[in-house]
């Protein structure tokens, strides 16, 4: 056990060298909110989710390392204020109809609205148009609903020791794409087994022919908090329901 | 790492991608896999490269592919819809018999040469109503552009006020060849001493950041110079290279001898395409000079420099998109740390560098750091370049000790009544004229050098609509704050101009202003927000005076959102408006 420490929210945390603060707090069961972090998978920093104050610094949770004596602010309401921003971003640029989608309750984006009190999207919705390709016997990949949190990319090349997927393009233009010879999912080599096929927190890659098998209110975040399911360990005390 | 790390210039994707989009007008998904077979890269990163960088495209472009620059100071679209109108086509769109495709672009860095575009990547400046008229018989008779008048063609240098580095002449090789008796210690050191700091107008001391990479452990090193002059309104970069390439790769040189490198590039942005070759004979110069290739002036030590040219981003004058952009990949900035003195290029340690932070470098180890030392503040040492633009009477580069009022730079370039100085492009500050006793200092007023003039005449809201615009479309799009609220704030800079914002929409601006800055990934992000700030800071009265005042404020323009329906609809008579 190492004995060097970071101060989350006034809580004593230790961390062995070479571990990024979300490591850390994650060891010690704190929840810092994320979508594009995975243990196991090299840290993103993309979502900003998981954005704390290090010393009065904005940084990432997932990428910086932990550092001696670090005191960091985590959950306070300005910063949960300010994932619940994050949140609303992410659900206006995209196409996001919870009531229409397969993933609706096992949906790690709209279990994080709930967890930070996100009660509307706040901003106009920006409407993009965005290809669907259903063109995979198993697979689909909704492109609507991609909130560009790349775990599939990583997930493909990290765990699959493939590269099925990447991201192109710029700005709000930026999107999902498939590294196969005419850009569809059906010509790309990912199987049904794949992390990449299962990765996904929102509903933009799907297993086809297998809807509503777990009625809504029944599904994980139908029982248990982000933060409970995240952290892996879920204490049943504590389990809170969507509609309490 | 290996050799086969080592780029070939001509096998450089960037480069393949720009020849295929000149040659067929566009990349088809053909040439994307036949490209992506031919440099044994995998096809998404052929694809994703093609599609972040703005000279590329996917759709078929005309034979005389034209871009206005719509930057504040070089950019005109008025003369782009005069265009439009005299060629019949729809600006963004290729006209239909595939001569010719308008569109526009972020600034060319022409800022002091009038209005600019360029036509297949070559840059015509100081355009006119009459040369557009011209141009626009020219390109229906479908006359090559070698047969183009070659004035339009012709860029000056404007250099109104030498200072320290623009005063002296510099012979190729006198820098290196003053290095012969001293060792690699004693240059650092010159160069420590100096307190010379990056002139891109982050200001990270010079020596230091060479010392770090000099430090850390590795076979192998970079030096790169970052010649992706992007900030609206920067054009020092340009005058360097134009005339002082020499001093430029000479700075590279010496870098590389301290740090012990043996490769530099320089990353040229793609709108300076015009001066690719006269660099690259520059280089061959040296070659046979004798100050590039091995044991150059028999010092015992190899360096080269190769030029990697960019494709239309601005995110890539980051140094770690940069960094990723010489990889051949999109320019995304890398998490930080690790920095690029510890594992830059190809993983390893790479100092980047500013052309002008270069060619004060070879200066000071030529002159040694009291004469650089002499010029400036106490915390900023030396002179700096500005591009000075805008409502003044004399634009150009002006060189000046750090140090000097902003009121006086105003004065030199003839300004008058003006009503705010952009310093440091939209990235740096928006300046009132109740500040123009500042100064420009790293301690006062940084900047990279864009000094942008507007005069009473200007529509100071219209000029931070422009600005929100630029983030919006040069944000890199990797991270959610800087992706999504650069395109709220362009959004709401563009409710407000049009007349339709409310009270609300100034405090959601702020609202939204302040959270990008604060936490988005890089730099882009961090500073897209200030032209919003501190025109809600130091102009509110503009803003207000554009409110809608009503007792009943509708949140958005009714028609305008029936706009969509319209065009599902294929209608546009007066029924289908309200």
């Amino acid at each position: 056990m190492s004995n060097k420490t970071i101060t989350i929210d006034d809580i004593e945390v230790p961390f062995e060298e070479g571990q990024t603060i979300m490591d850390a707090a994650l060891a010690a069961e704190i929840y810092i909110p994320h979508l594009c972090h995975k243990p196991g998978l090299s840290p993103h920093g993309s979502c900003k989710l998981c954005t704390v104050d290090v010393d009065g610094r904005a940084v990432s949770a997932c990428t910086l390392p932990a550092a001696e004596g670090q005191r960091i602010d985590n959950n306070t309401p300005a910063l949960n204020e300010v994932r619940k921003t994050i949140t609303q971003m992410l659900f206006i640029e995209g196409n996001h109809l919870c009531p229409s989608c397969e993933k609706s309750g096992d949906c790690t984006l709209q279990a994080m609205a709930y967890h930070l009190g996100m009660l509307d999207g706040h901003f106009p919705q920006f409407y993009p148009q965005r290809e669907l390709d259903a063109s995979h016997p198993t697979l689909v990949l909704d492109r609507d609903r991609c909130i560009l949190c790349e775990l599939c990319v990583r997930a493909s090349r990290e765990y699959d020791g493939k590269d099925v997927f990447a991201i192109s393009g710029r700005n709000t233009n930026r999107q999902l794409i498939v590294n196969s010879a005419t850009g569809r999912l059906a010509d790309s080599d990912i199987e049904t087994d794949d992390m990449a096929a299962h990765i996904c927190p929102v509903g933009a890659i799907l297993i086809k022919d297998h809807g509503y098998e777990i009625p809504i209110g029944r599904r994980t975040f139908d029982l248990h908090s982000v933060a409970e399911s995240d952290l892996g360990e879920i204490k049943l005390s504590n389990v809170r329901h969507h509609d309490e | 790492m290996t050799s086969s790390y080592q780029l070939n210039h001509s096998d450089h994707l960037l480069h393949v991608l720009f020849d295929e989009q000149q040659k067929s007008l566009h990349i088809s998904d053909a040439a994307i896999n036949s490209i992506a077979a031919q440099l044994n890269l995998p096809r998404a990163q052929v694809e994703s490269v093609l599609e972040f960088y703005s000279f590329f495209h996917r759709d078929l472009r005309g034979r005389f592919d034209i871009l206005f620059s719509n930057c504040t100071s070089c950019g005109d679209l008025e003369l782009m819809h005069q265009l439009c109108e005299r060629l019949h086509v729809e600006a963004g769109k290729t006209r239909a018999d595939g001569l010719v495709s308008i569109d526009q672009t972020s600034c060319i860095g022409m800022c002091d040469q009038g209005a600019s575009m360029l036509v297949n990547g070559l840059t015509i400046t100081s355009l006119s109503g009459e040369i557009i008229d011209h141009m626009a018989g020219l390109i229906e008779s479908e006359t090559p552009i070698s047969q183009w008048p070659a004035t339009w063609f012709r860029i000056g240098n404007n250099i109104r006020k030498e200072g320290l580095l623009l005063a002296s002449s510099f012979k190729p090789g006198a820098a290196l060849k003053s290095m012969a008796k001293r060792s690699s210690d004693e240059i650092l050191e010159e160069i420590t001493a100096s307190g010379l700091k990056g002139r891109g107008g982050a200001g990270f001391a010079t020596g230091m950041k060479w010392q770090f990479c000099r430090d850390a452990q590795s076979d192998n090193r970079y030096v790169i110079c970052n010649a992706d002059e992007g900030e609206p309104g920067t054009f020092k970069d340009r005058i360097l290279l134009n005339s002082h390439a020499d001093a430029v790769f000479e700075g590279m040189t010496i870098c590389g001898s301290v740090i012990g490198a043996k490769q530099g590039y320089l990353y040229l942005r793609g709108e300076y395409r015009y001066m690719l070759e006269p660099l690259k004979n520059t280089l061959q110069q040296r070659r046979e000079e004798g100050l590039l290739g091995s044991d150059i002036l028999g010092l015992g030590f190899d360096f080269d420099i190769e030029i990697v040219i960019g494709a239309g981003a601005y995110i890539c004058g980051e140094e770690s998109a940069l960094i990723e952009s010489i990889e051949e990949k999109p320019g995304i900035p890398r998490i930080r740390p690790p920095f690029p003195v510890t594992q830059g290029l190809w993983g390893k340690p790479t100092v980047v560098n500013n052309v002008e932070t270069l060619v004060a470098a070879a200066r000071i180890v030529l002159h040694g750091h009291h004469w650089f030392e002499a010029s400036g503040t106490w915390q900023s040492k030396g002179s700096k370049l500005l591009s000075v633009s805008g409502d003044c009477a004399r634009p150009g580069i002006y060189e000046y000790a750090f140090g000097t009022t902003v009121q006086k730079i105003l004065d030199d370039a003839g300004a008058e009544n003006v009503q705010a100085v952009q310093v440091g492009g939209p990235a740096g500050r928006l300046i009132a004229a109740k500040h123009f006793n500042h100064c420009i200092a790293f301690e006062d007023i940084a900047t990279g050098g864009s000094f942008m003039i507007f005069d009473e005449s200007r529509d100071l809201l219209e000029i931070i609509h422009n600005f929100a615009r630029f983030f919006a479309h040069e944000s890199c799009g990797f991270c959610t704050p800087c992706r999504v609220g650069t395109t709220l704030l362009k959004n709401g800079m563009h409710k407000l101009c049009g007349g339709h914002a409310t009270a609300h929409d100034l405090d959601e601006m702020k609202c939204t202003a302040a959270m990008v800055s604060r936490r988005s990934h890089c730099g882009l992000g961090m500073t897209a927000p200030n032209p919003i700030r501190d025109g809600l800071n130091y102009f509110p009265h503009l803003f207000e005076a554009r409110l809608l005042h009503q007792e009943m404020e509708p949140e958005f323009n009714l028609d305008a959102s029936l706009e969509e329906a319209r065009k599902l609809t294929h209608r546009d008579d007066a029924e289908a408006h309200l």
